[in-house]
């Protein structure tokens, strides 16, 4: 089955480590993404000002290309192209006056009402194919590997966007116990990463970080599991600070909840390009006997 | 010669003379920088310009649509939309409100080519401007050469030189993407780079070439052409009028009858 699929600019560049093992685990799981043609920046960001419908523009237009591909679903995989796609949808649907300014400024495209249904892969994952029946692809399950699922915010607010319960999400959760690996709850787990704080006030950053990993140490987890390539890179870099600042904190390996079901699936751990991920997660994967 | 030119004066010349009546041209009107001309009609908006008085000593470069130096906008009665053209291809439409725009200040990066690699980030670290683009289209449709400059940006912020570089061949840097540009980008320039990088780190290198290079360097025809240059002109005209050309037919697999040098 064919899904259309909206990748994003930093799939294409700095997180192919979460777009490769994507398209290879659909691929066993019988689904093809199939990548929309002529695609732009999602908008990078939801604009919150009102009357900003300029920057609504990009995410429509990707939504129009969908249309025009003669498809009505679009599936993500990034946080923020999954938040702005979607919000900008929902905008387009629900407020007649806004939709005719920027379908009467866009009159160089068809004119667009909210037609496509935006979703992240998380919700085929859970929706289309179903926990059960994903469990019973699993060739290598990662046992006894702790893994906190962080959710950052642009899976679950505002929440007419949320694929989750905003309060108390499980999807993640949901994805590590059905890899084989045990999931660890924290508190810290739908806290904000820091953002783009990191371009204004890159010293925050590791102060973010450490709410959220020592949080995720504290209740026995050996690494992270997350979405979203800001998150990433976010906790990484501030990761980089708190390593060299704590004698105690040895760091925390982050993995792309695609990178975990790749390695379930049995696929060749080349696919998931840990090479990209902030320090060494292979060697947690080589002490678990999940990498050769 | 004297002979030639006489047959060429000869009985035709009235008959020549009566065809050669001037046709009625009709004059059409068109507002240059918004003042009201009339021009014959079927002139290029650059003609009609000189028709007019104007004479270019600048932008008006190749006349023949390929140098980019003559990028025009233009709007018609009662049509907000703006259009674009080069002058030296577009020909004058009544009641056209023209101005030329031959060179439109853009921000174009200083780099050392020799130190630039294939990675996406150099054409970011040099034009951070790129992540400005909200997706207004309005560099697309001020393209004259019907490129989709938007897909181009869009290329490049996903890392895709290669792509970039694809479909912003055909652009002759005539600037008029960037004139309308909304997040002040340089389209034009940022391309230039990208094809620039393409050309040199993307793009695969003949190795039969460098083959042929070092097989001449180490003096495979030397001795050849050596011997040419000894030979008397006259040898050497008859060796050129004999010489075994390819047929225009020949396939793939054709060879000389002497295949010492290949």
């Amino acid at each position: 089955m064919s899904l259309a699929y909206y990748p994003g600019c930093t799939l294409k560049t700095k997180a192919k480590n979460l777009e490769e093992p994507a398209i290879a685990s659909m691929e066993v799981l019988g689904f093809k993404l199939e990548e929309i043609t002529r695609w732009n920046c999602c908008g990078a960001v939801h604009s919150l000002a009102d009357d900003d419908l300029i920057h609504q523009v990009a995410p429509v237009r990707n939504l129009i290309r969908t249309t025009e591909q003669g498809k009505n679903k679009l599936v993500t995989l990034c946080s923020f192209c999954f938040n702005t796609l979607k919000r900008a949808n929902l905008l387009m649907k629900a407020d007649t006056e806004k939709r005719n300014t920027i379908n009467s400024f866009m009159d160089d495209e068809i004119d667009y009402s909210g037609e496509v249904k935006v979703i992240h892969l998380l919700e085929v994952l859970r929706d289309e194919i179903g926990w059960e029946a994903l469990a019973q692809k699993v060739k290598l399950p990662l046992r006894d590997l702790k893994v906190a699922p962080y959710y950052g915010c642009m899976l679950l607010r505002p929440r007419e966007v949320a694929m989750d319960s905003v309060e108390n999400p499980g999807i993640l959760r949901k994805l590590v116990e059905t890899v084989g690996a045990t999931s660890v709850d924290f508190p810290e787990s739908t806290r904000c990463c820091g953002s783009y704080q990191i371009i204004s006030d890159p010293g925050v950053i590791s102060a973010y970080a450490w709410n959220i990993l020592s949080s995720a140490l504290s209740y026995g987890a050996e690494a992270l599991v997350l979405t979203c390539p800001l998150c990433a890179y976010d906790l990484g870099q501030g990761q980089e600070e708190l390593v060299k600042k704590r004698a105690e904190f040895k760091g925390m390996p982050i993995f792309y909840f695609t990178q975990l079901l790749a390695l379930a699936l049995g696929l060749d751990h080349q696919v998931c390009h840990f090479e990209l991920n902030y320090g060494n997660p292979e060697s947690l994967l080589r002490e678990k006997n999940l990498l050769p | 010669m004297s002979v030639k030119a006489k047959k060429r004066k000869g009985p035709t010349t009235t008959k020549v003379k009566e065809e050669r009546k001037v046709p009625e041209v009709k004059l059409i009107p068109v507002y240059i920088m918004g003042k009201r001309y009339e021009v014959p009609e079927g002139l290029t908006l650059m003609k009609a310009m000189e028709y007019a008085g104007y004479r270019f000593i600048r932008g008006c470069g190749c006349r023949g649509g390929t140098c980019g130096a003559c990028g025009t906008v233009y709007r018609k009665p009662g049509d907000y939309k703006l259009q674009v053209a080069l002058a030296c291809q577009k020909t004058v439409e009544p009641d056209m409100y023209v101005t030329q725009i031959p060179f439109f200040p853009a921000n174009r990066a200083q780099y050392e080519f020799a130190e630039l690699t294939s990675a996406p980030e150099e054409v970011f670290k040099l034009y951070p401007e790129l992540f400005r683009c909200v997706a207004c289209n309005a560099c697309t449709k001020a393209c004259p050469q019907g490129i989709q400059v938007m897909d181009a940006i869009s290329a490049l912020k996903q890392g895709n030189i290669a792509e970039a570089s694809r479909i912003s061949f055909e652009c002759i840097q005539c600037g008029l993407c960037t004139s309308r540009c909304f997040g002040e980008l340089a389209q034009y320039h940022m391309f230039q780079l990208a094809r620039r990088i393409y050309g040199a780190r993307i793009l695969p290198r003949a190795e039969h070439l460098a083959e042929m290079v070092k097989a001449i360097n180490e003096g495979k025809y030397d001795d050849i052409l050596n011997e040419l240059k000894r030979v008397k002109k006259d040898e050497l005209e008859k060796l050129y009028r004999e010489r075994e050309e390819e047929p225009v037919t020949a396939g793939e697999d054709w060879k000389p009858r002497d295949t010492t040098y290949l």
